[in-house]
């Protein structure tokens, strides 16, 4: 059997709001996966720190401050660069639909808009982590 | 329907329990009802009817009384909307304060009346837009403001004196409401004659909106410095609109949202108190903000009951005895967490509606949202509508025409009542472990709030819980029905190029001599106001001053709880 997926849940930059970064965080732990979560006010480096430290699978980001273009693009890189394994990366928040394949470009594998059910978030990373 | 049901009509019951058992129970055996228990979107219970023996407890004169007199529950003002209108207040933000300035001439166009602002993250934080953590955040959310001479533009062509004017700020709220004193002086306002209304409410920072710079117990003293010095110099400005939305928007339940509003207003008066400051000299310029959810009636009512219980508790708890202390004015929003991204149009419904509560629980001021607010800073066409909706309200409907026309319904009165009782025990388990800031540094707001909110998730996942287009009525994703907002790409660069102009050419001995003006007021305990408006007048940033009291205060983190 697998070990439990390691989560990582964060809110990069100044943005407070994290009603949906709790609720995502609290079904993945409902979820019996591992969950880190790293709070508000994170920059990339710390996120990039917090996700290869804690030996994290997954990292799920949350922004609904229209920061998305540019944390999604240098997280994803920096992660590349320093993560010894592949992160799957899913970002949720307020998010306008001509930039999801940006997002997706920069290497998002999916983006969950307001109204998704936690159940959709959790089987999506669920299958990622069975499939590896 | 059978004919022969109308032929033989029931006896009429003398008492409730007797229409139970006899008219009711033969109903129910015919159409049992649609679920096991009814509850309000907080959670308390709903009958299936209200009648004289639901507000038996409640003494009209005192409980319920007039308009325009203690306990306030039917309104502040005894005409209310019949003299004035609510005013339409929408707030705007976004890029450089051109940008800003340009939305708000647009909805003063199209019939708003007062205004209010939304900055962006590195101003709310106390950050220059040239800060490395600013760059990527400048005019997203808000506009963006460094110096006062952000503000002179950003209020170019609004006559401060005749358009009241509401800032959306807390942590820096200081610093703003500076430079907004020394903008309304340069158009020739008198200070006695300004009014507007910043929002100033850290408290719910730390339990909500996560928009924090020092640590809670200072944060409150800064508020208090701008209690007393609006209630000194700017006699008709309100510094703190105390705000329950946030904490809705976060998850809170009605009873929630104002026991924390409620305790947070009370944590200022008293704290002021205990500063030598009367609560007859600062509680009269304290204002609140409240979210308008989608119970209708428990909206209405929680209007009702704020009303009705902050003035039990400036008078008989903390022994205001000018009228003007006692009267909870309120601005009010449409909720903007029950915006749904899914069918955007049907959030004109939810608005409409919203909107409504808002003015049958008697609110001074409205910003109705946008349906394209799941998704963006909202565009010219939505917001227009959110205007007109008010305007329609206002001008159609003639809901306007009377006071407070739901006082004397027997549900009204006993859900008013319930959330009263509620909210006032919570208040007081508040105080019992301490009060606001005990509970903020220990999570027991956060936590109350986080668990109300993942209540309600599990609720809309398991379908007890219905919202139109997301779990129920769902249709397959089309095309967005309004145009996508977007911001000028060039603005971040225009933003810190006139901020490090602005650097260069100011008087730089009178910044310096300032700052550590700032700074030795805050270290000494003094009233950093007139320091904070001295370094605004020299062209001092927003950053620079912030930074001077990092360096007394601190920074803060809260603890992490989900």
């Amino acid at each position: 059997m697998k070990p439990p997926v390691r989560v990582v849940v964060a809110k990069p930059g100044l943005d407070g709001h994290d009603r949906g970064a709790k609720i995502v965080a609290r079904a993945f732990r409902d979820a019996g996966m591992e969950v880190i979560y790293t709070g508000i006010f994170q920059t990339t480096e710390m996120i990039t720190r917090t996700v290869v430290e804690e030996d994290a699978d997954v990292l799920g980001l949350s922004i609904l401050s229209g920061t998305h273009l540019h944390f999604a693009e240098e997280i994803c890189r920096h992660l590349r660069e320093q993560a010894a394994k592949e992160v799957l990366v899913v970002m949720g928040g307020t998010v306008p639909p001509p930039d999801i394949p940006k997002l997706k470009a920069f290497g998002v594998a999916a983006v969950f808009g307001p109204g998704t059910p936690t159940a959709a978030i959790v089987e999506f990373v669920r299958q990622w982590h069975q499939a590896r | 329907m059978d004919p022969k049901d109308d032929s033989n009509p029931p006896k009429a019951s003398a008492d409730q329990s007797t229409w139970q058992s006899t008219t009711l129970a033969a109903s129910l055996r015919k159409v049992p009802v649609r679920q096991d228990a009814f509850t309000t979107l907080s959670g308390l219970p709903i009958k299936e009817l209200y009648t004289a023996e639901d507000v038996a407890g409640i003494d009209p004169a005192r409980d319920i009384g007039f308009p325009g007199e203690y306990p306030y529950t039917r309104g502040v003002h005894p005409t209310m909307y019949r003299a004035r209108p609510w005013t339409i207040r929408q707030v705007a933000g976004f890029g450089t304060a051109e940008d800003t300035n340009g939305r708000f001439k647009y909805l003063l166009e199209h019939g708003e009346t007062g205004l209010s602002t939304d900055f962006d993250l590195p101003t709310l934080l106390g950050y220059d837009s040239d800060h490395p953590v600013a760059v990527p955040e400048i005019g997203k959310i808000g506009v963006a403001v460094d110096t006062v001479d952000d503000v002179h533009l950003l209020m170019k062509d609004i006559p401060l004196d005749q358009v009241s004017t509401s800032y959306t700020v807390n942590a820096s709220a200081f610093v703003l409401m500076g430079m907004y004193e020394v903008v309304a002086k340069s158009q020739g306002v008198r200070l006695e004659q300004i009014t507007g209304t910043c929002q100033n409410d850290i408290l719910k920072e730390y339990t909500a909106q996560n928009e924090y710079i020092y640590p809670p117990a200072p944060a409150v003293q800064l508020v208090v410095d701008t209690m007393e010095y609006a209630a000194t110099m700017m006699p008709r400005y309100n510094p703190v609109s105390v705000s329950g939305y946030h904490i809705r928007d976060a998850g809170a339940t009605a009873v929630q949202e104002l026991a924390f509003t409620l305790a947070a207003g009370h944590c200022y008066v008293t704290e002021a108190a205990k500063r030598g400051l009367a609560p007859d000299f600062v509680a009269p310029r304290v204002s609140f903000f409240w979210d308008i959810q989608n119970d209708f009636f428990e909206e209405i009512c929680k209007l009702r009951a704020a009303r009705r219980l902050w003035a039990r508790i400036m008078k008989d708890w903390v022994g205001a005895k000018d009228p003007r202390s006692w009267m909870m004015r309120a601005h009010c929003q449409t909720a903007g967490v029950s915006l749904t991204a899914l069918q955007p149009d049907n959030n004109i419904a939810r608005t409409a509606i919203q909107a409504l509560a808002a003015i049958l629980g008697g609110t001074q001021s409205l910003h109705t949202n946008s349906k394209d607010e799941a998704y963006q800073i909202p565009s010219e066409g939505a917001i227009k509508i959110a205007v007109r909706t008010q305007q329609i309200l206002a001008l159609e409907t003639r809901v306007a025409d009377v006071v407070d026309p739901l006082g004397g319904s027997y549900y009204v009165e006993s859900l008013t009542t319930r959330l009263e009782e509620e909210s006032e025990a919570l208040i007081r388990r508040l105080l019992d472990r301490g009060g606001m800031v005990q509970s903020i540094e220990d999570g027991f707001i956060q936590q109350q709030i986080a668990d109300s909110s993942a209540a309600f998730q599990q609720a809309v996942e398991a379908n007890r819980e219905h919202i139109v287009g997301v779990n129920i009525h769902v249709e397959p994703e089309a095309p967005l029905p309004f145009d996508q907002f977007v911001l000028d790409p060039g603005l971040a660069e225009r933003q810190i190029n006139r901020t490090q102009g602005i650097r260069r050419s100011r008087p730089q001995a009178e910044v310096g001599s300032a700052l550590k003006e700032v700074e030795a007021a805050a270290r000494g305990g003094k009233n950093v106001m007139p320091a904070v408006v001295r370094a605004v007048n020299a062209h001092a940033t927003v950053g620079e001053i912030c930074d001077c009291l990092r360096g007394v205060f601190g920074g803060y983190r809260g603890p992490l709880v989900y």
